[in-house]
């Protein structure tokens, strides 16, 4: 019983901070190493070690399993949306540059935050409802068979 | 060709032939095992040794990450790694996580369907289980072969 | 000692120890390509192979087996492929230009070009993240449509509770 105390203490101390850092990855893609699948890499690794220390019930409660199907789509939709806008503009597909037209340096900068984030919805959506599908059945092995 | 253009050749060449050592022992792992887990992971390392091997035709001596200071003031004299490989194989890893899994998840529909992860077992349920259609479909059509 | 992890993973009976060692070689993987210059990738496949591959193969020993089965056949064949093809490949990098060296193809054809042109059309410090989203846009877009799919097929293939194995629902899940 004495490491599982251990482990989840560390574990609530660790999954805000993880958090934290998946979403500074995210948004500091644009100066250093990162971008959208790191950072939703990261972000789902919060919940997924939130899940096993913790049980898949409780992180259920926090992230139902609804809400990550959802979001799997949100990011494709942002990514492909941005897009789309482009097409609105009179731009060709995926030309940043409608955002802002006077600027196009800041249409750029403004589009890749935007596309970065679809990328980065849709990895964690799917990092986390693949760990919901595998922890959801029932284990065949138990616990002291490891 | 005298030997210090040999050595240097030899020299240049070997981390590539590393890498193909190590996309070999994956590729073995993928064909010579009959486990199939053992194989999905045989298939993530000759992945990644080819990634390195892609990665490594990017590299220039001297050069550093290719990214830009922060008030981007480019300083005409450094030199930069090619970054297009970078982005390439920035691709092709969440893919191949992505099929990774993608396979995981049939090994575990296939234990639950033939109660093994074995290949060689697997090939003779399904043989069984063929053997057994074709015998259905004759009997039922009376021998029209 | 990618090398060496490499053939551990073909030798070990366990497959416990397999997962921990593809996870010990994709750490290593990650040391090598910031070796490289590649320190995007580096984090990908830090973040990717020693996290998420690692926690997906023990989710899939949880569920099946953990041990691996003796096989009965002779690696003699696959031993010969793989020579073959290694051959075949080292070879082939004879003719490559030699680790490192500035005027190989590969780096004068399009890549000065981006960043020069970086600098001025997009203003992002990260090369690569420019490249990425912006001149490549559209193929990032296809690799997030790929993830999408990817978990699209694994809800399919493993959502909810094990159902019982009852013979209309076997047969509906056979046909669909």
């Amino acid at each position: 019983m004495r490491h599982h105390l251990i482990l989840r203490v560390i574990t609530k101390l660790l999954v805000g901070t993880i958090i934290l850092f998946a979403l500074y990855v995210q948004f500091h893609g644009d100066y250093s190493p990162g971008g959208g699948f790191q950072a939703g890499v990261i972000m789902a690794a919060a919940f997924i070690i939130y899940g096993i220390v913790f049980g898949l019930n409780k992180v259920q409660q926090v992230f139902p399993a609804w809400v990550v199907h959802k979001l799997l789509a949100l990011g494709v939709l942002i990514y492909a949306g941005t897009g789309v806008i482009s097409l609105f503009g009179g731009y060709a597909f995926l030309d940043y540059s409608v955002l802002t037209p006077e600027h196009p340096e800041h249409g750029q900068h403004w589009g890749i935050l935007a596309v970065e984030l679809g990328v980065g919805v849709t990895v964690t959506g799917v990092m986390v409802a693949v760990y919901y599908a595998f922890a959801g059945r029932p284990p065949r092995l138990g616990d002291e068979e490891w | 060709m005298d030997s210090s253009t040999t050595w240097e050749f030899i020299v240049g060449h070997v981390i590539y032939w590393l890498f193909i050592v190590l996309m070999m022992t994956g590729l073995y792992i993928v064909v010579a095992k009959g486990n199939l887990v053992k194989k999905i992971v045989g298939l993530n390392i000759f992945q990644t040794s080819v990634f390195m091997l892609y990665i490594s035709t990017g590299k220039i001596t001297g050069g550093t990450a290719p990214i830009f200071p922060t008030d981007m003031k480019v300083d005409p004299e450094v030199v930069y790694s090619n970054p297009l490989p970078h982005v390439l194989i920035l691709t092709a890893i969440v893919v191949g996580v992505a099929t990774t899994a993608l396979g995981l998840a049939l090994i575990v529909r296939i234990r639950e369907e033939f109660k093994t992860i074995e290949e060689e077992e697997i090939v003779v349920i399904e043989q069984a289980i063929a053997r057994e259609e074709n015998e259905k479909y004759h009997r039922a059509t009376g021998e029209i072969v | 000692m990618l090398v060496v992890t490499a053939i551990a993973v073909v030798r070990i009976r366990s497959l416990f120890g397999v997962a921990m060692f593809s996870g010990m070689f994709s750490l290593l993987s990650a040391l090598l390509f910031v070796a490289l210059d590649a320190v995007d990738v580096a984090f990908t496949e830090a973040a990717v192979g020693a996290g998420i591959s690692t926690v997906l193969v023990l989710g899939t020993l949880a569920l099946t087996s953990r041990h691996v089965r003796p096989s009965k056949r002779s690696p003699a064949i696959p031993l010969f492929v793989v020579f073959v093809t290694g051959a075949a490949l080292i070879y082939g990098t004879l003719d490559m230009p030699n680790f490192g060296s500035p005027d190989a193809p590969a780096q004068t054809h399009v890549y000065p070009d981006y960043i020069a042109r970086s600098q001025h059309e997009i203003g992002v410090p990260n090369i690569v993240t420019a490249i990425l989203a912006s001149y490549r846009g559209y193929d990032t877009l296809g690799e997030t449509a790929v993830v999408f799919t990817a978990g699209i097929g694994v809800l399919l293939l493993i959502s909810g509770m094990r159902r019982r194995r009852d013979d209309d629902d076997e047969d509906e899940s056979r046909t669909s």
